[in-house]
């Protein structure tokens, strides 16, 4: 376990709301920031603010070689082969639509297809049913077991030679699933297809090898793990990435710019238009130095230990439902629930009247719920600073919510 | 420490119309049907209204969301039948108000409605509660303005 002196890093986790004790368990939205993260934005504020790749005096020097130095943290946090492999985004949803209108328009047309699995998010629906559209292309789903996780023979199925991007979140902000990414790439690549990975909910919580999962993109968002909000990464394979046409032209991307005509700077920078998301990249590096500090595999087996005991914990309550996979072996640090007879915003405002908040919703997957069966759902996402002591209090939140509601329910 | 609790949001009234909603259903015969979903959310409200004359005849509704939202699609299906299409809009007007947390015209009889009005110490629930109302402003205005 990680130890519980984590949650004072975290400053705004040392509040009241609503008269207790602050209980985060949202961080599947977006986690809380550590010191070092504030301070390290602060530092550069206040210090060396300019703008990067351009400059001669002193300052721009001090941005750029801050601003570069993330790039090669981001670089060593995921393994990827190659610095010029790593794209400052905006955040998950940038990347994977980058990947869409980059190398789908130009890879995939008429005829062909795109497979994606039926419990991702919204950013990885989104792009493909657009290029899709543009393109003439099928949309292709694999189905999800009753447990909640895929199954490698439905996968097999699906993809077919026709099939030119698979796109599929490595682990699910629903159900908490971890999906056998490495096993699906190499169906994929056996097709001929690019593998996509929707890392949203993988980098803050589990140690990622690009290189071993054998992906070709992998996107993920700073926001979700300790770094500021409106900075996220793509990687791709380098080789893919200098093919790729730049999906938005303006400075800072540009080698030479004629009347008609111009040209691009290397990789990475040809996908980065525009001043960069400067302090976000060393926020983010910063986070990166915090995380692994605390080491990625010890924040998994902490979160997996939180949500076994969360399981337990809720289990006892009547008439309490837990999405996903049983086996905790099989999830990451997310549990999503319902109450017989109480909808969760409901269940949520309770909650938050004690001081606890969860997510109430559809979770931007409304193909998943709808497969689910459920309109809306409530779930509790743990990371580093949660303790036990919080799960047990989410227990008491949902008796309190149970007990409220008691007259009510049918 | 807090000075709102959950009691001013859950009123008994509310909970009522909640496990006992009024008007629940669909109009058998035609009439305005209006479907609209809080994409927040996913809560999701089917009304159908029949509106002739200027005046709201009968009303209906069906969907799924929390209490909130179908304790004030019941209260509001209640509420305007009966009444001029206008007199619905005025009322829509001030539940928006309410919501806002302003005070409202004395003259104005909200009945069982003003129960609704603790909604307002809770901001991320005033789009529930707001939902069958635009829902059946949405409706009005399609039949005063048809395309």
């Amino acid at each position: 376990m990680i130890s519980k002196d984590i949650k004072k890093r975290f400053p705004i986790l040392d509040q009241q709301v609503n008269g207790h004790p602050l209980v985060y368990l949202d961080s599947g939205a977006t986690s809380q920031k550590p010191d070092v993260v504030i301070e390290a934005v602060k530092r550069y504020y206040e210090n060396d603010n300019s703008n990067v790749h351009r400059g001669v005096h002193t300052l721009g020097n001090r941005a750029t070689d801050e601003y570069e130095g993330a790039r090669q943290k981001v670089a060593d946090f995921i393994n990827a082969s190659s610095v010029q492999e790593v794209i400052f985004t905006r955040g998950t949803t940038t990347s994977i639509n980058t990947v869409a209108q980059s190398y789908g328009r130009a890879n995939v047309s008429e005829g062909d297809e795109i497979v994606i699995t039926m419990m991702e998010h919204h950013s990885n629906i989104i792009p493909w049913q657009q290029l899709a559209k543009e393109t003439g292309a099928t949309l292709k789903y694999v189905d999800l077991e009753d447990d909640g996780t895929l199954s490698l023979d439905k996968v097999e199925e699906t993809v077919t030679d026709k099939t030119k991007i698979v796109s599929v979140m490595y682990v699910s902000n629903v159900l908490g699933t971890k999906n056998p990414i490495k096993e699906i790439a190499e169906i994929a690549h056996r097709h001929g297809a690019v593998m996509v990975v929707d890392g949203a909910q993988a980098a803050p919580h589990l140690k990622v090898d690009v290189q071993d999962l054998d992906c070709d993109f992998f996107a993920f968002s700073g926001h979700k793990m300790c770094a500021p909000t409106g900075i996220g990464v793509l990687y791709g394979k380098k080789a893919l990435l200098e093919d790729m046409e730049p999906v938005e032209f303006g400075g800072e991307m540009i080698d030479f710019v004629g009347l008609y005509e111009s040209t691009w700077k290397e990789l990475p920078w040809k996908f980065e238009g525009g001043t960069p998301i400067i302090a976000g990249a060393i926020g983010l590096g910063a986070a990166i130095d915090f995380l692994e500090e605390i080491g990625l595999d010890n924040i998994d087996r902490h979160e997996k230990h939180l949500a076994a005991y969360a399981m337990e914990k809720m289990s006892e309550i009547d008439g309490l439902t837990i999405y996903g996979p049983a086996d905790p072996d099989l999830r990451a640090g997310i549990v999503t629930f319902n109450l017989d007879g109480v909808h969760p915003h409901d269940v949520a405002t309770v909650l938050d009247m004690n001081g606890i908040a969860v997510r109430a919703g559809h979770h931007c997957a409304q193909p998943l719920m709808k497969r689910l069966g459920a309109t809306a759902t409530a779930r509790a996402s743990f990371y580093v600073y949660n303790t036990e002591e919080d799960v047990d209090r989410l227990a008491d939140g949902l008796r309190i919510a149970k007990e409220y509601f008691s007259d009510v329910i049918h | 420490m807090s000075s709102i609790n959950l009691d001013q949001l859950y009123r008994r009234v509310i909970m009522d119309h909640y496990k006992n909603p009024r008007n629940k259903g669909e109009l058998a015969d035609g009439g305005l049907t209006i479907d609209m979903n809080n994409p927040t959310c996913g809560d999701r409200i089917h009304l159908t209204m029949q509106v002739e004359d200027g005046i709201v005849q009968d009303a209906k509704f069906d969907g799924e969301g929390c209490s909130i939202s179908m304790a004030s699609a019941s209260m509001m299906t209640q509420a305007i039948k009966g009444k001029s299409a206008e007199d619905a809009v005025r009322l829509s007007k001030a539940f928006s108000d309410m919501m806002l947390g302003k005070d409202l015209d004395e003259d104005l009889d909200l009945g069982d409605i003003e129960a609704l009005s603790g909604v307002s110490q809770f901001p991320a629930r005033i789009k529930c509660a707001t939902l069958a109302w635009k829902a059946m402003e949405k409706g009005v205005d399609s039949d005063a303005n048809p395309n």
